[in-house]
Formats: structure tokens, C-alpha cells, sequence
């Protein structure tokens, strides 16, 4: 935590600090404190009177079936994008693993993904399941299929999980990848002669070491599900059709900028402030994990 | 010492390693199949588009999306650049492309040297209330910008910094990933070094420029790509924080060019986000060495 040789001077490192300090309270505590006592008031239709309620706003909210519809939405999303994200980036990764020419080439096709921002990812998806311009959605209405996911909710919520996911697949591709080249050749290879099949040698022996980076990736995307995808709900959706893909950040959104209530939206952040405190515990207990190891 | 082997048994083992490697080679076959199945899956959505990016729009919205270049290319690239969707944009794609290398750079720059410089302080320095620093900037990992958006945007409209470079960038620069990065490996740097610098009459500032700085770069351009993509892909604050066409970012200006369904220009999306996409994904490819270093040092 401290070296042992250090340089004596007491106002410099203050100095050095002051930027990130100065943000780091303008622009996050300050906020996150407000949020917190915002969620506390209540103000009326006019914004004059500004009212203490103390758990009013968090009452209504739990008690409100939009916002209990909203967090359904989010886990099945979440869920959904986490899923197929990493089983298919495991998938790649795995063979990507085995001793093939060109293993950098492939690497190289399959990173770029996750330099795409999310709303530009939703964009190139529209392309292929817009009902009348899209390559699928036409096809899927050719053969008899009542696709519009612009009216049908459980489409809608298929179409944002398939972008945000593919988007995602690349980041968990590099990870998986990583964690596949640490497991020693010869462990493999000894079971190999022991005759173990290749499903069998995954997964009793591949499957278990990769344990703690699926772990680490489950949380990272379950934290890009919950925030990052922003982008590609407003882009396609714009959470609906009849909320149907509000998640819990789009309705904070809607809550805050579009309705401008305060108290509500605030409570919302509060909640949110929760489920990320609770997610970077788990990240860092598993870090930890892995130090003592 | 070998027991004799027998003709018959010598065919046996052959047949036997020409099998194995028939498999092997088949099993090799299908491992690339299946690969190239996987690379062509996440291309196909950017052909469609870098192809419909070269047709009139009457084309695409007859719904013939065409999957083999067209003649319009030029035109379609040179309207966006310069007009933008007439419908439905308030800029050009050549102001909105600048705004974004702007805030981009300025976040990855801004995010760097803060990060570089509390890092050494935390570092090279003990001081009353050092522990305290460090903890408030490794709290801020838990307070992402989506989750306190709108009292963030309180605080920037109060200063009247909507609309603005500085309210586009400054909340965004604070970054506590990048200091611990660089934390870590400040930790790293030999005792012996320090000392000798010391010994040379060499003051903090001087050993950062002439010793921390040089050794850094390898850090700095693994951060560099991830920040890049980081800035450039920004999506909700800007959606905030700009209400006029005048400070707006690539990435929201084309969604907002989808507009409503009967007004949208698809060739002029289209070569839009062939645009958008550009810069990002060529940091990522050119840079990928530093780019994986990064990533997997930063988040691990």
C-alpha cells in the first residue's frame, strides 16, 4: 500500500490531486448526495412547494405495477443479453483455443465488435429486422410470420437483446480466450491419454478453471445489461411497444426528463445506486478471491 | 528385445494413424467452418449496411435491401458528410464527426493526465488524508453516470454548462479505473530508482517528467484505446447535455436522424453509420496489442 521511498514535499501531492478531487465531488458526490435527498421530497404539480415525505416516493414506487413491470423487463433482459452473449462468445473462444492456423486472424475478426457503441449496434440491427426494409424481418413476413417489432412487445424485447448481446460477445470472447490459454497444455494433454473425450475433458477440467472468468464476465454483463444499453433501447424501441422493453434506466430516464418528477426519478437513482454497490461488491469479493490464490 | 510384429498388426497400427489423422484434420475442418460462421455472423449486419450505404433511398425503403454494391456510394457519402438528413438533422455529419473526435480526445487526454497525477500523489507521497483521497476516487467505480443522471445534469445546468464542450467532457473525465491502473503500477517502479533520483537532487516533478512519465507510455496507450472507444461511444449524457445541434456527437445525431419512420433518409443513415463506426473500431484494430494489454490489466 505505501513504498518505502517517498518525496517529503506537503503541498504538491494536494496539488496533484485537485482535478480528480474537484470532479470527482462537482460532479459525483454532490449529485449522488442530492439524489439521495431528492428522493425524500415531494414537490407539487407546480414545483413551488417542496414537501418532506421520507419513504413516500420509495412506497409508491415498489407499489406502482409499471415500475415492478419495469424491473421484470430488466431481469429478463439482463438475463437474456448475459446468456447468449457468453455462451456463444465460450463457444468461439473454445475453438479459437484449438491449435488451428490462423487462431490471430480469427481473434482479429471477432474483437472489433466492442468498439461499436451500443445505439450504433441497434442502428445495423434495424437493418435486419425492420418488418419492410430489414433482410429478416421481410423474409419472416414472406413466410407467414406476423413480425413488427415496432407493435409486438415480445419481439421487441428478442431484437434489443440480439443487439445488445452481439455487441457484447466480443469483449467475452477476449476474456474467455485469456482464461483458455493460462490452462496448462499438459493437464489436457494427460488426460487426452487417459482417453477422457474431448466434451468430457471440458467439462471436468476446462469448464471448473474457467470458473472464476465466467464469474468476473457474468457480473460485467449483467453491469452492461443494467447501463450500457441505454443506447440501443432508445435507438430501437424507445422502450416500448407498451413498455415493453422499459428497462430500469429508461424509465429513471423517461421519469426524470420526460414526466420531470423529481421524486420519483430520484428515488429510482437511489434504488439503482443500490443494485451497482451490490454488483461491485460481488466483482471485488471475487477479486480478492483470486489474490489469495 | 520387441516382440516380432507382424505385417498384419504394422497395417492395423497404420490404418489406425491415418484414421486418427483424417479425424483430426476433419475435426480442424469443422472448427474453421464453424469459425468463419461466427465471423460472418458478426459482419453480416455491417455489409448490409456498408452495401445499402451505396443505393438511392427508393431502393431501400421498397424494402430491396441490396446485398451487392450500388452507384450512389459517392453521393450518399458526400450528402451526409456535408448536409446531414435534410429532414430530420440539425448538422452535418462532418460538425457532428468533429464533435466527437473532440470530446473523445478530450475525455481520453483529460481522464490520463488527472488519473496519472492523483496516482502519484497517492503514490510518491504521504500526506494527512491520502487514504481518504484514494477511497473517494475508487468509490466513484460504483457511481456510474446512468444512475445519478439527473441530479448530475442539475449540477451542470446550474454552472451553465449545457450545450458546451466543458459540460459535455468535465463530468466524464474523473476516473477512478485508469488511477487505480496506474496506482498499481507506480507501485511497481524500484525503490532503488526513487532513491537515486533523489540522490541526483532530482525534485517529484522532475522524477515524473524525466523517470514516471517514460515508463508510463505502455499503460497510457492501453488506456488510450479504451477510453477512446469509452468518449466516442458515448450515449445518455450527451443526450442530456445537448439540446442544439451545435455541440451534438455523431452517435446521438444519427439516432435522432431516425426520426420518425416516414421521414427517414435510410441511404443517408445508412452512410452515417458507416461513419460513426469508423474511428472506434480502426483504434481497436490498429491498436489491438495495447488494446487486450489494457483491458484485461484494468479490469482484473
Amino acid at each position: 500500500m505505501q513504498r518505502r521511498v517517498i518525496f517529503p514535499d506537503k503541498g504538491l501531492p494536494y496539488l496533484l490531486l485537485a482535478p480528480q478531487l474537484a470532479i470527482t465531488l462537482v460532479f459525483f458526490f454532490l449529485p449522488a448526495g442530492q439524489a439521495i435527498w431528492f428522493s425524500f421530497l415531494r414537490q407539487d404539480a407546480f414545483g413551488i412547494r417542496t414537501e418532506f415525505v421520507w419513504f413516500e416516493n420509495f412506497a409508491e414506487l415498489f407499489a406502482d405495477p409499471l415500475y415492478l413491470d419495469s424491473i421484470r423487463v430488466t431481469v429478463v433482459f439482463a438475463a437474456g443479453v448475459t446468456l447468449l452473449a457468453m455462451s456463444v462468445a465460450l463457444g468461439l473462444a473454445v475453438l479459437a483455443d484449438r491449435q488451428i492456423r490462423g487462431a490471430t486472424a480469427y481473434k482479429t475478426l471477432l474483437i472489433w465488435p466492442y468498439a461499436i457503441a451500443p445505439a450504433i449496434a441497434a442502428i445495423l440491427w434495424i437493418f435486419i429486422f425492420h418488418p419492410q426494409i430489414g433482410l429478416a424481418g421481410r423474409f419472416l413476413n414472406g413466410i407467414g410470420v406476423a413480425w413488427d417489432y415496432k407493435l409486438n412487445g415480445a419481439q421487441a424485447l428478442l431484437v434489443v437483446v440480439l443487439a445488445s448481446a452481439w455487441k457484447q460477445v466480443s469483449y467475452n470472447f477476449l476474456f474467455f480466450l485469456a482464461g483458455l490459454q493460462s490452462i496448462p497444455r499438459s493437464v489436457l494433454e494427460a488426460a487426452a491419454i487417459d482417453g477422457a473425450s474431448e466434451s468430457r475433458r471440458f467439462w471436468t477440467i476446462v469448464f471448473p478453471l474457467l470458473s472464476p472468468t465466467t464469474f468476473f464476465l457474468l457480473v460485467i454483463n449483467i453491469t452492461y445489461a443494467f447501463f450500457d444499453t441505454f443506447g440501443v433501447i432508445d435507438a430501437l424501441t424507445k422502450g416500448g411497444p407498451a413498455k415493453a422493453t422499459t428497462t430500469l434506466i429508461y424509465r429513471a430516464y423517461i421519469d426524470g426528463r420526460v414526466n420531470l418528477d423529481l421524486g420519483s426519478s430520484s428515488a429510482q437513482s437511489v434504488v439503482l445506486m443500490v443494485a451497482v454497490i451490490a454488483l461491485t461488491a460481488l466483482q471485488f469479493r471475487y477479486i480478492e478471491r483470486k489474490v489469495h490464490y | 528385445m520387441h516382440a516380432p510384429v507382424s505385417a498384419a498388426a504394422l497395417a492395423e497400427a497404420d490404418r489406425a494413424t491415418r484414421a486418427a489423422d483424417r479425424a483430426r484434420r476433419n475435426g480442424a475442418l469443422v472448427t474453421h467452418a464453424i469459425l468463419i460462421l461466427g465471423v460472418a455472423l458478426f459482419a453480416l449486419p455491417i455489409w448490409i449496411v456498408l452495401m445499402g450505404s451505396t443505393h438511392d433511398a427508393a431502393t431501400i425503403s421498397r424494402g430491396e435491401v441490396p446485398l451487392l454494391p450500388g452507384a450512389e456510394g459517392l453521393a450518399n457519402y458526400l450528402t451526409a458528410w456535408g448536409e446531414g438528413s435534410a429532414k430530420t438533422t440539425r448538422a452535418p455529419v462532418s460538425a457532428m464527426m468533429l464533435n466527437s473526435f473532440v470530446m473523445a480526445l478530450l475525455i481520453t487526454f483529460g481522464k490520463i493526465a488527472i488519473s496519472l497525477t492523483s496516482a502519484y500523489a497517492v503514490v510518491f507521497f504521504r500526506f494527512p488524508g491520502r487514504m481518504l483521497a484514494f477511497w473517494s476516487i475508487f468509490i466513484t467505480l460504483m457511481l456510474p453516470v446512468e444512475v445519478r443522471i439527473f441530479p448530475t445534469f442539475k449540477v451542470v445546468s446550474d454552472l451553465g454548462l449545457v450545450n458546451t464542450y466543458a459540460g459535455l467532457i468535465v463530468p466524464l473525465i474523473a476516473s477512478a479505473t485508469a488511477t487505480l491502473l496506474f496506482r498499481q503500477f507506480f507501485l511497481t517502479i524500484p525503490d532503488e530508482l526513487v532513491e537515486a533520483a533523489k540522490m541526483d537532487g532530482a525534485g517529484p516533478l522532475r522524477f515524473f517528467k524525466d523517470v514516471v512519465l517514460p515508463l508510463s507510455t505502455t499503460n497510457m496507450a492501453a488506456l488510450f484505446v479504451i477510453m477512446f472507444v469509452y468518449g466516442w461511444n458515448q450515449y445518455l449524457w450527451p443526450l442530456l447535455i445537448t439540446t442544439t445541434g451545435d455541440v451534438e456527437t455523431i452517435v446521438i445525431g444519427i439516432v435522432r436522424m431516425l426520426g420518425s419512420e416516414a421521414d427517414t433518409d435510410w441511404h443517408i443513415v445508412m452512410a452515417t453509420t458507416v461513419m460513426a463506426l469508423l474511428p472506434p473500431v480502426a483504434v481497436v484494430i490498429l491498436m489491438q496489442r495495447w488494446f487486450v494489454k489494457g483491458l484485461v490489466e484494468s479490469e482484473k
